[in-house]
């Protein structure tokens, strides 16, 4: 008998005496058999070396070949993706992988830095926070959002942070309630890393020139409002106190060179608050662009969308806040224009010129040095700058539309900032190329132009497609990947506050704060020093002096003046 | 011819049904394979972003899941593994049933982390048109479908298993 008739028969056997067989939905199924049955006793003349029928075996193995097939098809779309991958990498020469990162512990025995903190509001809390000195309520507040949402990992990631070995030993603030923060946070028990010493509370100043004058003050943040930021620094550079400096770095241009002049000559250690130096995908973009990938870069777009009162600087008025807990004439005391006691003016002063310059200082000036750490562009030749006051009609004196226009002609470059506070729209920051486009932000996604000349055969093969990114950098994530997903895409888009250091999130202020102190521990550089401060103040009045004077103004580098 | 006795490896079905059983086995168990695959072959690869973005009764729990890292790693380790595994044990016909209930586990989790009800929006971007029914919903059935109408031991390892244990058993 021939196996296949013998098949057959057995297959008719099946069908027709299927109430020889338990149904197999009620049957044991496979890996629990009927052990109590006997074995099978199908025909023994084909036995395999196991003793079983060839046609068991052929009917137990039969998906394995498939299975090879498929195997094989899945190995062959691997490689054409690897083939890919590795003609980018090629191509672009660029090893996108995180740089290794391990903290050097700072030890208890090095220096202790004593700090003083002037102006202790929403900003400077969060400076002295992320030096390891958080004020309690914080702390509750943290625990509180935690339990209630367990992804929030802000205070497990504060606690992660090393001990930076510092003391806040001083506060200068014209609010009461805010100089008492201060001292509550400077003796908070609860501190990160091994931290367990008992310190002494911060002492209160009333005038920052006490405080500067104090032998038990190291260095100083200065989170005041712009209007004060020049003239306490220049007196904080005499008393030879280092100094952390928030942004915008003075609000009027004729401030710029006497500070920069004042930090120089008393060789302090100099830092500017643009935290967003310490991001990973700017190390990353910065690459890219010294590696020639993007091709002649013409025009970068810059932006800053936000849509609520609070992003508009519409701050909350404190309770406490009254002409007895506020020293309203210290306050105002560096502003040209000196007005009645004004809550409004004081818990948002953002709003007007007499303590800042609206977004060009606050939001301008982030993203001009964003795009100056990543293209190392200096100071513009010119710059064209218009907006209005068209939605918080409030009584502010700052437009809260405001574009401005750079062109650098010796790097032949434009560079646009455009900006509204009434609309959410994330356009984030784009650097336009012959060749490719980048878009920076905590992450960092390189796309060939359709049009590109360098990848030009790229394109021709389908290797690249200016709808798909060549290359992107994830913070947190590590490696080159040429093949991204709309899961990826999607998370390509968030993330602030934080970046990425060995795949963990780490705060920028702590991170920008802990290359301050180790500069004044052991001179090694800062990311943001007096010369980028200086860059990025002229740019920025640049803006404001054409937008207020309504024409194009250029920028003298002989004279150093803007005319 | 003479009544065939007990034997576990018959089938009750027609060729064809075993055909059909056996494809759709296969199929979706070369599905769960490559999802599987790609997932340990690729170093980005993380359910974070599918469970930070959970809606529905469950979505705190994934959302707990994905909060630590150390738990993290470990739902992904499962999920990827789990999918190769499961994916090569209902492609061979190995412990078929066993694997079956763990597979559809896996889709019911997958489906109630981001059910596609009425009312829940998702950022991430879907390549279909879905209410309540989804395709991990479509997969579970038919897997439900492979659980009643096994066919592991007709067509797979499960044979080989079942008779050499079955053997084992005699000789003793």
């Amino acid at each position: 008998m021939s196996d296949e008739i013998r098949k057959d028969d057995e297959m008719d056997n099946e069908q027709n005496t299927p109430d020889a067989v338990e149904p197999d939905d009620t049957a044991p199924e496979a890996g629990e058999p009927p052990l109590s049955e006997p074995p099978p006793t199908t025909g023994g003349d084909h036995p395999s070396p196991w003793g079983m029928n060839r046609r068991d075996v052929v009917k137990a193995l039969a998906t394995v070949p498939f299975v090879g097939a498929l195997g094989y098809e899945a190995f062959r779309k691997s490689n054409i993706q690897d083939e890919k991958r590795d003609a980018i990498a090629n191509e672009v020469q660029i090893q996108l992988e995180s740089p290794a990162f391990s903290e050097e512990a700072i030890s208890r025995s090095s220096q202790t830095i004593r700090i003083g903190i002037i102006g202790n509001g929403g900003e400077g809390e969060s400076l002295v926070r992320s030096l390891g000195f958080a004020h309690p309520d914080w702390i509750q507040a943290r625990r509180e959002a935690m339990a209630e949402d367990p992804r929030d990992r802000y205070l497990q990631e504060w606690l992660a942070q090393q001990d930076l070995n510092v003391e806040i030993t001083a506060v200068c603030d014209v609010f009461d309630v805010r100089a008492e923060r201060a001292i509550a946070a400077s003796t908070q028990p609860l501190r990160p890393g091994d931290d367990t010493r008992t310190l002494k509370p911060a002492k209160r100043y009333r005038h920052y020139e006490e405080l500067l004058a104090s032998p038990d003050v190291d260095a100083v943040i200065i989170a005041t409002p712009d209007h004060w930021h020049a003239p306490i620094t220049i007196a904080a550079a005499k008393a030879g106190k280092h100094v952390y400096c928030e942004k915008c770095m003075t609000r009027t241009f004729d401030e710029v060179f006497p500070m920069s002049d004042a930090v120089r000559e008393a060789g302090i250690v100099f830092q500017l608050g643009h935290q967003n130096r310490q991001l990973e995908s700017h190390d990353k973009a910065r690459e890219v662009v010294a590696k020639g990938i993007l091709g002649s870069l013409t025009l970068v777009e810059t932006t800053t969308n936000r849509n609520d009162p609070w992003g508009a600087w519409v701050w909350d008025i404190h309770p406490d806040g009254n002409p007895r807990t506020i020293d309203w004439e210290m306050f105002q005391g560096a502003a040209a224009n000196k007005v009645p006691f004004s809550l409004e003016r004081f818990f948002r002063w953002r709003c007007w010129y007499d303590y800042g310059t609206g977004l060009s200082g606050d939001l301008l000036s982030h993203e001009f040095d964003a795009v100056n750490q990543i293209l190392g562009l200096g100071i513009p030749h010119s710059a064209t700058a218009s907006g209005g006051i068209y939605f918080f009609k409030d009584g502010r004196d700052v437009p809260d539309v405001f574009q401005a226009v750079f062109e650098y002609p010796y790097r032949d470059l434009t560079v646009v900032y455009s900006a509204t506070l009434a609309n959410g729209n994330y356009r984030g920051q784009k650097y336009m190329g012959h060749d490719a486009t980048m878009e920076v932000g905590s992450s960092l996604k390189v796309t060939p132009d359709g049009s590109s000349t360098r990848y030009a055969d790229m394109l021709e093969a389908g290797t690249v497609s200016p709808r798909r990114p060549m290359v992107t950098y994830q913070s947190g994530y590590k490696g080159l990947d040429a093949v991204t997903t709309a899961t990826q895409e999607y998370f390509a888009s968030r993330g602030l506050m934080f970046t990425y250091r060995g795949g963990r999130r780490i705060s920028t202020y702590y991170l920008h704060l802990k290359e301050w102190l180790a500069a004044i521990r052991d001179g090694t550089p800062v990311s943001c020093d007096i010369e980028q401060g200086v860059q990025e103040a002229v740019t920025c009045h640049m803006a404001t002096q054409s937008f207020l004077q309504g024409r194009r103004v250029t920028w003298d580098p002989v004279l150093k003046q803007i005319v | 011819m003479s009544k065939v006795p007990y034997d576990p490896l018959s089938s009750p079905y027609t060729k064809l049904q075993v055909v059909a059983l056996v494809a759709l086995r296969f199929g979706i168990g070369w599905h769960f394979f490559y999802e599987g695959l790609t997932k340990i072959t690729n170093p980005y690869w993380t359910s974070a972003g599918y469970l930070s973005a959970s809606q529905g009764f469950a979505s705190e729990w994934f959302e707990w899941l994905v909060s630590d890292p150390g738990r993290l790693a470990m739902v992904d380790g499962l999920n990827k593994w789990g999918l190769l595994v499961l994916g090569l044990l209902l492609m061979l016909g190995l412990f078929t049933r066993t694997a079956t209930v763990l597979a559809i586990v896996l889709l019911a989790l997958y489906y109630i982390a981001a059910p596609p009800w009425v009312g829940f929006e998702y950022s991430i971007p879907q390549e279909g048109a879905y209410v309540i029914v989804n395709k991990n919903l479509v997969e579970l059935f038919a897997l439900f479908v492979t659980l009643l109408f096994p066919t592991g031991r007709l067509i797979g390892l499960d044979r080989l298993v079942w008779w050499m244990r079955a053997n084992g058993e005699n000789r003793r």
